[in-house]
């Protein structure tokens, strides 16, 4: 019975042709990052491969950039940071809306109240704006960029757990769970958490894809990765700066990113069909 | 009004902790210690926390946003030097924004699931994964590189906004394009269409007077929404284009750290926001007499 | 006997769904004659709304799939275009729905909304007005200048049933379908709701297509009924028959469970089961699985129509071995 059901979900997910089309792009991502060290031909930052600003050949498949350094290699061990910020940015914001999300519905009230104020607070500023604020305050670099950022994107979170919370509260098992003597924190993580998993899940594979621009655009914009850190975001800084002379250098790490992107958005895409046929578009 | 001074007291947080000396970054490094507390006593520096925050409140409400560290020019001047640009860029992003998503949203709820709702429907999803400085180089890249048609940079003539504004509203579309489709679909199953039909209303009629109408609503509060992320995306577009507006101004101040400038910027947009808010609620108030009787205070 | 306005021809109407179909309406023959109230009598989910839309052309969707015929007058509705339609809505079938305040358009005055639909027959302004007005004192609405100013938010249910049904009956209709015009509302709205409907129909001449899953309303203002079950539509005959003399083993649980006729066990009788969904077309009596009198026959084959009378028909297997 258990394996049928197995069998009928991995069916179903078959099925799904946006899941599926997207699961195999970030898993070609993924292991593109895992085995960058044989894949890529040159190291990250080994310079004079061949001549500067080569255009794309048998050789140097992406061209060389400025400093004469092989724009593939680069742009595969970018991958790794690239999956870095989805892992990092997601969890930070997970961490935070969950439990905001969860403090919001489970105890109402005032904490209700302060809470669902602030997560309106940062839902309706724009986020590069306050991400720029934040970076300002804690100083440039990949990882600080990646902490503003998730400082800032975690509200999507917190309201979809508040809802869920606030419903599943009033039923039945909670309620007995109650009648128990469960602890407050008892009801809330193995009763309710469990529950809003599903949604939590379309969430992250919605969420991630935003994550990883906004993290990539203010590399982009000089904030985050700093020089000579193979970022997607700063190589087609670099590249904007010589696209008369070569436009290779802007066009193939913006390929790998939208690539990247796009299976985010479809495996998002197909959890929800999957998961939480009910879920719109925010 | 809650919101804005929150706002302008977290932004005034951000410079209160901000690592480092403000004093270093006004004077040379040689400068004696006692001569820098003099300074610090000078520009108020010295006084306690909540004392400051009085007086850049003051400040502000006088006009004075206090005066750049880099340029050494007051900032609202700075400032007013630099809003023009960014309101053409907006704008006109805006203007296009919606006359080109709002019927075609429309026009993939009417065609649901026909061939153009799906194509244009995964098109607006591939453009949402697709970073806007990325789709800006190569706009730069084809039109400005390669066919030689518009200027890469510059802000003096028409042309250069050109490519600024479609980078702009291509990026922006997207998100536009399918609240409005939803927007449609849920208030094309509103019995109230069905009502429209049964009375004998043609089908034009109903789409205009019911369906759109209604759906209008929810569109103009997306929209008031939307000004303040556009003015983000603003930040992104006018470095690729070089365009001297707000956006620059801020990204430039961040990275030198010219906290007066940041401060002013980042409480004008906050500023903004609010506005934006508040707006698209007493707009909505005026298209959705539900609401109209909730706002006029529900006593009576 | 009196001029037929509307006949079902065997109407179908199957919903393409994610595997397969869903038989929403399977075969449903009737008739209604000019002036008469037919009232169509199911549990919900049995096909009596999607009945009512099919008339108006007023489906939701597009994924369905339809046979037979609808006559008006006559004319197939099916084989009307778009414009035809229009001219037929409103001006000749009217249409009433269950929950009157989603069916009036938030955003507009009620009296505005009235209004479009009777400048439809190209009136003036002044004109269309003093209709409405007049047509707002014929639903009984109170303070009717006041009430037209109204948005339909700031009405209640029944002013708002009153409202639909005074927007529906503009522009004289001679056919009103009613589709649950009640049970949204109160009981004792309800009853005054019931009596604005009977006086208009008597004094408009009004036929009535009213459908329901409340015998008492039924009772009170029908002619004729036609009972439904799955989509099938079982049995039909006028209200006496019906109450009186019903053939088909569901009709007869139906009344079995009315009220009235449990004074004395003191316990509402029941029928054991829910309606199933029809997802496959395979010749049976839909209503076996729930039959106290279902035989083999009725797992294997599909009952036919049998006239018990010029005017009672049921479909049942029982009934056509009783009759041979």
């Amino acid at each position: 019975m258990n394996k049928n059901k197995v069998k009928e979900t991995l069916n179903e997910c078959r099925k799904n042709a946006n899941f599926m089309v997207g699961f195999v792009i970030l898993l070609s991502v993924v292991l593109v990052a895992v085995f960058a060290d044989v894949i890529a031909p040159y190291g990250v930052n080994e310079m004079h491969v061949g001549g500067k600003y080569d255009p794309p050949s048998a050789n140097c498949w992406f061209g060389t950039d400025e400093l004469g350094r092989d724009l593939f290699s680069r742009v595969v061990y970018g991958s790794r940071l690239a999956l870095w910020v989805a892992f990092l940015g997601g969890s930070i914001q997970l961490v935070i809306g969950v439990v905001v999300g969860l403090a919001c519905g489970f105890f109402g009230k005032w904490v209700d109240r302060v809470l669902s104020f602030m997560t309106d607070l940062t839902w309706c500023i724009p986020g590069t704006i306050l991400a720029l604020a934040v970076v300002t305050l804690i100083g440039k670099g990949l990882t600080n960029t990646i902490i503003a950022i998730s400082l800032v994107a975690w509200a999507s979170y917190a309201r979809t757990v508040r809802a869920k919370t606030l419903s599943l509260k009033s039923m039945a098992f909670v309620e007995t769970g109650k009648a128990f003597g469960e602890s407050n924190a008892s009801l809330m993580f193995r009763y309710i958490l469990p529950n809003v998993v599903p949604s939590l899940i379309v969430l992250v594979s919605l969420n991630l894809p935003g994550t990883i621009l906004s993290t990539t655009t203010l590399s982009f914009l000089g904030l985050g990765s700093q020089p000579p850190s193979p970022d997607w975001g700063l190589a087609i800084s670099n590249g904007i700066d010589s696209i008369n002379r070569a436009p290779w250098m802007s066009i193939f790490p913006g390929l790998a990113l939208v690539y990247t992107t796009f299976g985010f958005n479809l495996l998002g895409e197909g959890l929800r069909d999957l998961l939480d046929p009910h879920m719109k578009s925010q | 009004m809650l919101l804005v001074i929150c706002v302008s007291f977290l932004v005034f947080c951000l410079m209160y902790m901000m690592p480092g000396d403000p004093v270093d970054m006004i004077v040379d490094r040689k400068v004696s210690a006692e001569k820098k507390a003099e300074i610090a006593h000078e520009l108020g520096y010295d006084l306690p926390f909540f004392t400051q925050y009085k007086n850049w409140v003051v400040d502000i409400l006088h006009g004075d946003f206090g005066t750049s560290v880099r340029y050494k020019s007051p900032v609202s001047e700075l400032m007013s030097a630099r809003i023009p640009y960014s309101l053409k860029l907006c704008g006109w992003s805006l203007i296009f924004e919606l006359v080109l998503a709002l019927p075609l949203g429309l026009l993939c709820a009417m065609k649901k699931d026909g061939f153009f709702d799906r194509f244009t429907v995964n098109f607006s999803l591939f453009l949402t994964a697709v970073p806007a400085f990325w789709l800006g180089a190569l706009f730069i890249l084809l039109f400005a590189v390669k066919l030689n048609w518009l200027p890469i940079s510059g802000y003096q003539n028409l042309e250069n906004y050109i490519m600024p504004i479609a980078v702009t509203v291509l990026s922006g579309m997207g998100g536009t394009l399918r609240i409005t489709k939803t927007e449609v679909l849920e208030v094309f199953n509103e019995k109230y269409v069905t009502t429209a039909y049964a009375k004998g209303l043609p089908k034009r009629t109903v789409m205009i007077k019911h369906v759109l109408r209604n759906a209008l609503i929810l569109v103009t509060t997306l929209v008031f929404m939307s000004i303040p992320w556009l003015i983000s995306g603003a930040v992104v577009i006018e470095k690729i284009f070089g365009l001297p507006g707000m956006g620059n101004l801020l990204l430039n101040s961040i990275i030198v750290q010219d906290m007066p400038v940041v401060q002013a910027v980042l409480l004008l947009i906050a500023i903004l926001t609010v506005i934006c808010n508040l707006l698209s609620d007493v707009i909505m108030g005026i298209l959705d007499p539900r609401i109209r009787l909730s706002l006029t205070g529900g006593d009576n | 006997m009196s001029e037929e306005l509307l006949r079902l021809n065997h109407l179908s109407i199957d919903y393409k769904v994610k595997d397969g179909y869903l038989s929403a309406v399977n075969d449903v023959n009737c008739v209604i004659n000019k002036g008469e109230v037919f009232a169509i009598v199911g549990e919900s989910g049995c096909g009596k709304s999607t009945v009512a839309h099919s008339i108006m052309n007023l489906l939701p969707g597009g994924n369905e799939e339809m046979h037979g015929e609808i006559l008006f007058k006559g004319k197939d509705l099916r084989t009307c275009s778009q414009k035809e339609m229009e001219a037929i809505r409103g001006k000749e079938i009217g249409m009433i729905f269950q929950n009157p305040l989603d069916s009036l358009n938030p955003v507009y005055t009620v009296g505005d909304q009235m209004a479009e639909a009777i400048l439809l027959d190209k009136v003036d302004k002044t004109e269309a007005w003093n209709r409405v007005l007049k047509l707002f004192k014929d639903v009984k609405m109170p303070d009717a200048e006041e009430r037209i100013k109204s948005f339909p938010h700031e009405l209640s249910g029944g002013m708002r049933q009153r409202v639909m049904i005074a927007m529906m009956l503009s522009r004289n209709p001679e056919l009103l379908i009613a589709d649950e015009p009640t049970t949204a509302l109160d009981v004792t709205i309800e009853a005054q709701i019931l009596e604005i409907m009977k006086e208009l129909k008597k004094t408009f001449n009004t036929a009535i297509m009213l459908i329901t899953h409340n015998f008492g309303l039924v009772a009170e203002i029908a002619d004729r009924i036609g009972i439904m079950y799955a989509g099938e539509m079982i049995e039909s005959a006028s209200v006496y028959e019906i109450f009186e003399n019903p053939k088909h083993p569901y009709t007869k649980l139906l009344m079995a469970a009315l009220p009235r006729n449990t004074k004395a066990e003191g316990r509402l009788q029941t029928i054991d089961g829910s309606v199933p969904r029809i997802t496959e077309k395979k010749p049976e009596c839909r209503f076996a699985n729930r039959c106290p009198y279902a035989m083999e026959k009725c797992f294997n084959e599909d009952p036919e129509t049998v006239y018990v009378s010029e005017d009672h028909f049921c479909r049942c297997h029982l009934i056509g071995k009783e009759e041979k």
